[in-house]
């Protein structure tokens, strides 16, 4: 052993006496140090402004906090009530619907126009660009300058969309798209299906670009027709993306909150109210500090649940070994 | 049905016999195409067209894409008896604040995190990916909370700071990190280089890529930010465009025009964004789905 020679972390020989001292074990260590200097602005920031809110939210949410009073504990209060709580309930019901909307109309309207425009039924590779291009158009605004678009879009007196319903089936045809609480979560869900079946599509148009055309081709050689192949090959091979927008979908269903508190500010009779709006009303109206916790908990306990999945899709650590 | 046995190549007219059939699900593929084309862009159309009409034209029925005569008052309206000017430069300052920020943040910590063995790495980083999931709403009441304390409503800073540590970006930055050569670190260290040398002379050289993706991505979200600046700013001095855009409509919900013509100008920079880097626009939103 040349215990008179000093090798560095990178293999290199030092002559005895070189770097002593604190200089020495800096050159040994540092390559285990640094990177917590790299790491501290993030994780600084990220203790202050996410996880101790996190764990405060926590805490309030087992305290009644009325403004700026003492939050004083009161168990699981918040919770049971908010289980008997009609408005929170309808929000629920709400929410849900936006995501079923998501779910059932958007999702598999997305998929379809993905695997149309990466068919043979869209030949031209100009236009299957084109195609993919004008998806991006509804990506471009924000959710406010959507909101902002729809209600004007839906406008009862003379709204572009009720102008041609009069205009083809007369005056009764007019729907009171922002007025009409059987309609409200109708129109909210095609604003979504609007703004977000283009990125869907995109999606999965760049999952289908993975799977092999000789799969899909072999199959057609075997005697399989569209349908199978739909269903036998490639739908089964776009599971993971599937699975993807999926979850991202109920995720941001969920979290739904500017379009209808621009739209329709949550009414009529709450009908198009999101658990978001609901929590945001209580904490930022009513300055129910503890209980609009324990509705963001609520909502927390919802999307983990999802969350889960998501995780395990993106498969983090996989280049980890 | 019977069709030909051999394999011909993918792009190749095949299937003879149903081609006709073929070249007409073709059209009606196309056309239900291109219908979709057009139910995306017209409220796009729709707006930027109405915002150069007078307030009462803009309801008029068949509509009129392009305007009779380009009617302009709505856009000097803005800029001349709103602080649209204001916002906008607001908006700006909070969306390149943030942006520059995160980047920052994010690349040095997802470089430490993809680069360097560390104890607690892994823990460290599940951490953060685990907050990456949870709702922002559930820390919207503490958050509000402290920034009264720290006195930080109706500032930049407000907008900034709080999500500047992006988990979503500590996460991206990690990805495209571990894809850099670890033989360029090595030969570095060898050549003398310093930790902080090589961050900045042969990883974020590297990372330009990552840079602009992530960059995209903050800079968009903080432009399209809404429901934290609604809690935060109530000063309209202070406002940002989304929040502003609302308050436009007027006492009566109905000054169209002038809450359009404001919209136009806040879609200008993204769709710049947009179309000067495509390429990296579109990698920011597949990023989520296709990277890991």
């Amino acid at each position: 052993m040349a215990s008179s020679s000093e090798i560095s972390p990178t293999g290199r020989r030092y002559a005895p006496g070189t770097p002593t001292g604190f200089r020495l074990w800096w050159h040994r260590h540092r390559l285990t140090i640094i990177p917590y200097f790299y790491i501290a602005p993030f994780f600084i920031l990220f203790a202050i402004f996410l996880a101790w809110p996190v764990v405060r939210s926590f805490y309030l949410s087992f305290h009644k906090q009325q403004g700026i009073s003492v939050p004083a504990f009161i168990g699981l209060d918040n919770y049971v009530n908010l289980l008997a709580d009609p408005r929170f309930k309808q929000s629920l019901l709400n929410t849900t619907v936006y995501a079923l909307g998501s779910l059932l109309l958007q999702i598999p309207l997305a998929f379809i126009l993905a695997v149309v425009v990466n068919s043979r039924l869209v030949p031209w590779a100009n236009a299957k660009s084109f195609y993919r291009l004008s998806y991006f158009v509804p990506l471009l605004t924000s959710a406010v300058i959507a909101s902002l678009m729809f209600s004007i879009l839906y406008d009862y007196n003379s709204g572009l969309i009720n102008s041609y319903l009069m205009r083809f089936f007369g005056e009764e045809a007019k729907v009171g798209w922002v007025r009409n609480a059987r309609v409200v979560k109708l129109s909210i869900i095609l604003l979504l299906i609007w703004r977000f079946t283009g990125i869907n599509s995109l999606y999965f148009v760049a999952g289908l670009q993975n799977i092999p055309k000789e799969l899909e081709e072999a199959a057609a050689i075997d005697g399989a027709n569209w349908w199978q192949v739909l269903v036998g090959i490639t739908i089964p091979l776009m599971r993971p993306v599937i699975l993807f927008v999926t979850v991202t979908a109920i995720n941001g269903s969920y979290q739904i909150f500017a379009e209808p508190y621009l739209l329709t500010g949550g009414g009529p009779r709450d009908q198009s109210l999101s658990i978001v709006q609901y929590l945001y009303n209580t904490g930022f109206s009513y300055f129910n500090l503890g209980y609009a916790s324990a509705i963001g908990y609520t909502l927390v306990t919802i999307i983990v649940i999802l969350a889960i999945l998501n995780l395990r899709f993106f498969g983090a650590f996989r280049e980890d070994q | 049905m019977t069709t030909s046995v051999q394999a011909t190549p993918a792009t190749g007219p095949r299937f003879s016999a149903i081609r006709i059939r073929n070249g007409f699900l073709v059209s009606l593929a196309n056309v239900l195409l291109l219908i979709g084309v057009v139910l995306a862009a017209v409220p796009f159309i729709y707006m930027i067209s109405a915002s150069f009409k007078p307030q009462n034209e803009i309801f008029t029925f068949p509509v009129q894409i392009i305007p009779k005569e380009p009617y302009l008052d709505n856009y000097i309206t803005l800029f001349g008896e709103t602080l649209y000017l204001r916002w906008f430069f607001n908006t700006a300052i909070v969306a390149v604040g943030r942006t520059a920020l995160s980047l920052f943040l994010c690349m040095l910590a997802g470089f430490a995190f993809a680069k360097y063995d560390f104890p607690f790495r892994r823990v460290l980083f599940i951490l953060v990916l685990a907050s990456f999931t949870l709702p922002f709403e559930v820390v919207l009441i503490p958050l509000y909370t402290m920034m009264v304390r720290l006195g930080w409503l109706n500032t930049y800073w407000v907008l900034i700071i709080p999500f500047a540590a992006s988990a979503f970006g500590i996460f991206l930055a990690r990805q495209y990190a571990l894809a850099l050569p670890t033989e360029l670190m090595e030969a570095a260290r060898i050549d003398g280089s310093s930790e902080l040398g090589i961050f900045f002379r042969i990883a974020l050289p590297n990372l330009r890529p990552a840079l602009a993706v992530m960059g995209i991505i903050f800079f968009q979200a903080s432009w399209n930010d809404f429901l934290w600046p609604l809690i935060v700013l109530n000063d309209s001095t202070m406002y940002v465009i989304n929040l502003a855009l609302p308050t436009l409509r007027g006492p009566y919900n109905d000054q169209y025009g002038l809450v359009l013509g404001g919209a136009v100008i806040a879609v200008i920079p993204i769709i710049i964004i947009f179309f000067a880097m495509q390429r990296y626009f579109i990698e920011g939103i597949m990023a989520g789905a296709l990277k890991g």
